[in-house]
């Protein structure tokens, strides 16, 4: 069996000293969508930014393909970055840039690709996001369905073998989400692309996930792990059942 | 993981009536770096047929399928039937989600307007931009005018905080910037009315143009560098996280609470900093005057033989109205910012810019003004 494309270990993560996070350790595996969900406040964000190498643990490891992103410097540090992509919240598209500059980018300083392949790749992968004809637009005239699918197909300019997404879904309607859903299976079914997704969105998340990771801020790591339809329906933790099956806090 | 074939090659055969291109290995970005001159070649004159067999690709990412649908696409463009044969089931069904037209390069990428569009189209903004201007002294007067009648509602510490900032954390510049031109101005003055034996006269030169004219000008520019710019910076980026659009919504008029206050502070306290300018400038001029011998009752005699009070409250208003059309300006690019981080940039440097030719504007408008009224 290869080894699993993400691994946390013992994570301890935090800010300024104190945890948010405290001893989280879950796998991810190779080709699957592992959904990282909690409620707000819950260290998300925080793990995902541990897991993609912009902040420091505390204390632990995350191990990329195997290779571990809190010790590499330079330039396998590097060639970790370069294995997985990215897509934050807002989008974080290159105001200045087209869509089509703002994919070419990464095929630019990474490959040695001619200008004619980057720009066919370039529109494939627009094209996977469903957005053929919007090559030249400049992000702050695209909507923030658009502005999430091309941040999508940014990611992928690489063709990375993880992805990475920062709640793709949110301020998405219904339509366009499910659109998303559907790509991101296409994606990890077809291509073999691992997913991690830091999401609240409960449809989608029953839609793609084949793992939950679920995080809580008052236990401040992991309560629950697994598919998420069994944690809805066997969970023995009662937090858990209540967030799958969307009923409020009980008055005390 | 297996090893796997890592180079990507490619053999092509003439066949009767067109081609055949046989791919094999891992069809990704290094390996189509690599093929695609040579694939573009072979397909560019296809004959009626071109046929790929992929049946060796053992991989094939985005950048393969870019290939693959690249070869679909110049086969059409020269009338030539397609087929690809052999391309593994997980990937074919990849190649098929896409019909050519997604693949195909805009007709016209981005049209560059004509001359008489451009024209027309710089000459509407500039007119809207004037438009706006007209419409934001107008809402500045009467916020300005309101803050006036009913003081209370002012936001007194944020008027304090942009006082420290826009005032009191510039004073090192100001200073040193007002020592250094006091000092340079003396000494390359002193030169040659030293011929004429005039030497004492610098003092008069320096007291006059820096009370009436450098003083406040100097210490405009660098309110429009340091703090014209940083309003500008500031509201540009709260219009684009859309805090301006939640303060309105609220109800808040943006002017009053944003412009007013900062404008305010910074006309409270720029006249502070000009008198600071004056004062290290005249000591810089003292110290040239001592190194050349002049005993430092002599320099400050004749410098108050030749500058009056209306001089310096002259050069304090002109500080004062300064600072208004710098702080005004610099906060109006800020407002009118839309879009992300590089119409923050382009604010900035408007800002600034804006803020200096005003400034330089009002200067002659106040020279021509203070000659004819005598002063």
């Amino acid at each position: 069996m290869e080894a699993p494309a993400v691994v946390v270990s013992n994570l301890y993560a935090g800010y300024g000293g104190e945890a948010v996070l405290r001893d989280v350790s879950f796998e991810a595996a190779r080709g699957e969508v592992t959904v990282i969900l909690g409620g707000s406040g819950c260290g998300k964000s925080t793990l995902l930014k541990h897991m993609i190498g912009l902040h420091q643990p505390l204390s632990g490891h995350v191990f990329i393909e195997g290779r571990d992103i809190t010790t590499a410097r330079g330039r396998e540090r590097k060639r970790i970055l370069r294995s997985f992509g990215v897509t934050y919240q807002s989008g974080a598209l290159f105001g200045s840039l087209t869509l089509m500059e703002n994919v070419c980018l990464p095929l630019e300083e990474f490959t040695r690709l001619p200008l004619a392949a980057r720009e066919a790749v370039a529109r494939v992968k627009l094209a996977q996001v469903g957005l053929s004809g919007a090559e030249h637009k400049l992000p702050s005239e695209l909507s923030g369905g658009m502005q999430k699918r091309a941040a999508i197909a940014r990611a992928m300019a690489l063709d990375p073998a993880i992805l990475f997404l920062d709640e793709p879904q949110a301020g998405l309607d219904p339509v366009t989400s499910a659109g998303l859903d559907e790509l991101i299976l296409s994606l990890s079914r077809n291509l073999g692309i691992t997913f991690v997704i830091v999401s609240h969105e409960l449809a989608s998340i029953f839609a793609i996930a084949d793992q939950a990771v679920m995080l809580d801020a008052q236990a401040k790591g992991v309560i629950a792990q697994g598919p998420p339809a069994l944690l809805r329906d066997t969970s023995a933790n009662p937090k858990v059942r209540q967030f799958f099956n969307r009923t409020p806090t009980p008055e005390p | 993981m297996p090893v796997q074939n890592l180079s990507a090659t490619m053999t092509h055969a003439a066949i009767p009536g067109g081609v055949e291109l046989r791919l094999s290995g891992r069809l990704d970005a290094t390996g189509v770096a690599r093929l695609w001159t040579k694939a573009a070649q072979a397909a560019a004159g296809p004959g009626s047929v071109m046929r790929v067999d992929a049946s060796e690709v053992n991989f094939c990412d985005g950048s393969g399928l870019a290939l693959l649908l690249e070869l679909r696409r110049q086969a059409e463009l020269h009338g030539a039937s397609f087929t690809l044969t052999g391309l593994e089931r997980r990937f074919r069904i990849l190649f098929d989600q896409f019909s050519p037209a997604d693949v195909a390069p805009p007709p016209t990428p981005r049209q560059r307007p004509g001359l008489a569009e451009e024209v027309g189209r710089k000459t509407a903004v500039l007119l809207e931009d004037m438009a706006s201007i007209v419409a934001f002294v107008g809402e500045f007067c009467a916020a300005f005018a309101a803050a006036l009648a009913n003081p209370r509602r002012v936001r007194w510490r944020d008027a304090i905080h942009v006082a420290e900032t826009a005032g009191a954390n510039a004073l090192p510049i100001i200073v040193l910037i007002g020592f250094l031109m006091g000092l340079i101005m003396a000494f390359q003055s002193a030169m040659p009315l030293r011929r004429f034996g005039a030497e004492i006269f610098v003092a008069n030169l320096l007291g006059l143009s820096m009370l009436r004219e450098l003083g406040p000008l100097v210490t405009a520019i660098i309110l429009a560098g340091r703090s014209g710019s940083a309003f500008a910076a500031e509201l540009g980026t709260m219009n684009v996280n859309e805090e301006i659009s939640a303060l309105k919504t609220m109800g808040l008029d943006p002017v009053r609470f944003l412009v007013v206050t900062r404008v305010g502070a910074a006309m409270a306290v720029t006249p502070l900093l000009t008198l600071f300018f004056n004062l290290a400038g005249l000591i810089g001029g003292a110290l040239v005057m001592l190194s050349l011998g002049y005993p430092l009752a002599a320099f400050v005699n004749q410098v108050q033989m030749s500058v009056h009070l209306p001089d310096l409250m002259g050069g304090l208003f002109k500080s004062c109205a300064f600072s208004l059309l710098v702080c005004a300006i610099g906060c109006q690019r800020g407002l009118r910012t839309s879009g992300g981080a590089s119409s923050v940039g382009s604010a900035t440097t408007s800002a600034v810019v804006a803020g200096i030719i005003l400034v330089a504007v009002a200067d002659g408008v106040f020279a021509v003004t203070f000659y004819s009224l005598g002063w």
